[in-house]
């Protein structure tokens, strides 16, 4: 007998699935390698290793990692009243989670650096205490953590949702203090979906171009990300130089998220 | 279900798909056929010109006028489509197949590139009066009302509690040029090359932002109210002090750079196309005193001295030297200042270039 499934047919799925893969995802970021192969390993070298690429990847990776972390502490602790507590207009705040998906990255950029510059709302009082929220390091990490904010609540909600509460009481009536509670019973069931989470939103980090290039000020050595690197060699026509960065951005993200993949797995049996 | 039907099935599903594949490349083959035969019938015309940023409303203008005058010389109607973007990303997009009958963009190296491509003949420059560019452009001030930190020239730039806004040479047109008017307002006036880096450097680190792109800068600085002068594009500086209602003013400093933006059909195209005849006119007309008057009325130098002359109270007559003044040409001056590792680079890492 043949098991009943509710697609129809492995072969014609699968082919799907391949030719999606393929069509969409390995053929267009192999074009890219193959590009950036148009170079010798030295003038590869020479596009992807000067002193101002080097200062842009480690400020690119840098500020992704900082607001990842910030996306990891926020979105659970935002998940966690979401599903746990009843409060007027809940729904509403639920569904705002989601607009970083939807809003044109652009926009939160020119919005953010309009409320942090000196005569914005926020500007004006934070400005004056030294706390540049515009064109700055700071600023970056800010609109990247608004982007990210949905990847980590959207990845732990569901398995907050899932958990007992059973396991809390238990926990509590064998004589756990709150924070055991937490650390030793929620903690480990959620740990995955916050790795997850922190991958997701780390890795749109990596890539966002839309919203940096207006709040970042673009300035070499301080803000500039390494996107605008690309778009730089770009204008200048310089196609196998610009891939050759995206190539080692492309490198650097692929062995992250397998990193965090591994971590994520670790995490799971651990738990079990 | 029993194998065989469903496998029969699924063969009958792949070949449906093939049908509708098919069926939807025949339609597109079709419409392709379909506007061709219009074109050489000599009914009906569309062109596609690829221009940058700031033109909208000057092409648009312009576009009016000259379908209505080639409607009553020839009895063809022309539909002109406009695409705009940054000068540098519209000339690799026409690069990279997008099929422009004529490119109009900010500057020589743009064109440059697209004829490396040899999408355009070599001799683009030669065919068009004026190296091919209907119309000039400079570089001037914009600062806050009133001019309270009193900017007049160059030279005030850089004194020590003055920020300007310009956006980056790496990535834009308007950044470029600011670049140049400012090397260039030290060389004319007897500088070293010595002196005109110091200048720029200097210039450069009293630059809070540097955006990607001329319009990102006017916002920045009109809107976001940083910075204390705006070194932009001689129309953008008009029409932004017209936005702003007062707030803003232009000042013209004494010497600027000359800004030739040319505009060239793009050979390989309209060959194919067939379009040669109405993509040459079109760029033709952009010389006639009629399509020299709406460029004025859009803060643009006229080329044509008739034109400009009933239009001198609009254009200050400041010092506008030529590119040769600080370069052997556009390609040289692009080589030696903006390429990684150029000048301009040098003024972040502290060495020569």
């Amino acid at each position: 007998m043949r098991r009943h499934r509710v697609l129809p047919g492995f072969g014609l799925s699968l082919s799907g699935t391949l030719l999606y893969l393929g069509a969409l995802v390995v053929v267009p970021l192999s074009a890219c390698v193959f590009k950036a192969s148009s170079l010798t390993a030295n003038e590869f070298w020479a596009a992807v290793w000067t002193e101002r690429a080097r200062a842009a990847y480690r400020f690119t990776f840098g500020a992704s990692f900082v607001s990842a972390l910030a996306t990891m502490v926020l979105g659970v602790l935002i998940a966690w009243v979401l599903v746990r507590y009843e409060f007027p207009l809940k729904r509403l705040f639920d569904s705002l989670i989601d607009v970083p998906f939807a809003l044109p990255t652009a926009v939160a950029g020119l919005v953010y650096s309009n409320l942090y510059v000196e005569q914005g709302w926020f500007g004006r009082w934070l400005v004056p205490l030294g706390i540049h929220g515009a064109y700055s390091r700071l600023a970056v990490v800010l609109v990247l953590t608004f982007i990210g904010l949905p990847f980590v609540v959207r990845a732990v909600q569901p398995v907050l949702e899932s958990l007992d509460a059973d396991a809390e009481e238990a926990a509590h009536l064998l004589g756990a203090t709150r924070w055991q509670t937490f650390v030793r019973v929620i903690l480990p069931s959620l740990l995955p979906a916050v790795v997850t989470g922190f991958a997701l939103s780390l890795a749109r980090a990596l890539g966002e171009y839309g919203s940096v290039v207006f709040v970042s000020g673009n300035m070499p050595f301080k803000t500039e990300i390494a996107p605008v690197l690309i778009v730089a060699r770009l204008e200048e026509f310089a196609y196998s130089e610009a891939t050759a960065i995206a190539v080692v951005l492309l490198a650097a993200s692929f062995t992250m998220l397998i990193v965090i993949n591994l971590l994520e797995r670790w995490s799971s049996r651990h738990v079990a | 279900m029993p194998p065989s039907i469903y496998t029969q099935l699924q063969k009958r599903i792949c070949l449906n798909r093939l049908a509708i594949v098919g069926s939807v490349v025949l339609a597109a083959l079709n419409i392709g056929c379909d506007a061709k035969r219009s074109e050489s019938g000599g009914a009906a015309v569309e062109l596609l010109n690829v221009s940058y940023d700031p033109t909208r409303e000057l092409w648009r203008e312009l576009n009016q006028k000259f379908t209505a005058e080639y409607l009553a010389n020839t009895g063809v109607k022309v539909t002109v489509r406009q695409s705009h973007g940054g000068s540098s990303s519209q000339a690799r997009a026409v690069i990279d197949g997008l099929d422009a009958d004529v490119v109009t963009l900010a500057l020589w190296t743009d064109i440059d590139a697209i004829r490396r491509a040899q999408l355009v003949h070599d001799d683009w420059e030669s065919r068009l009066p004026n190296h091919a560019s209907p119309y000039r452009s400079t570089i001037v001030f914009v600062v806050r009302r009133g001019n309270p930190k009193g900017i007049k020239d160059w030279p005030d730039l850089v004194r020590p509690d003055v920020q300007i806004i310009t956006p980056s040479p790496k990535t834009s047109g308007n950044g470029k040029l600011s670049f140049l008017a400012a090397w260039g307002s030290v060389i004319t006036r007897g500088g070293s090359d010595e002196d005109a880096e110091k200048f720029v450097a200097k210039l450069y680190r009293q630059t809070p932002v540097l955006d990607s792109g001329a319009r990102g800068a006017t916002t920045t600085f009109a809107q976001k109210g940083i910075g204390d002068v705006h070194l932009t594009w001689e129309n953008e500086a008009r029409l932004e002090v017209q936005e702003a209602g007062g707030a803003l003013e232009v000042v013209y400093p004494p010497v600027s750079i000359q800004a030739v933006p040319p505009v060239v059909w793009v050979d390989a195209n309209i060959d194919r196309k067939g379009t040669r005849s109405v993509a040459e006119a079109y760029l033709k007309f952009a010389y006639t005193d009629a399509a020299q008057a709406i460029i004025a009325k859009h803060f643009y130098r006229p080329t044509s001295e008739k034109v400009l002359a009933e239009h001198v109270a609009d254009f200050p007559a400041i010092e506008l030297f030529t590119i040769q003044r600080i370069a052997r040409g556009w390609g040289d001056a692009n080589e030696r200042f903006f390429r990684e590792g150029g000048v301009f680079d040098s003024i972040y890492t502290g060495k020569s270039p």
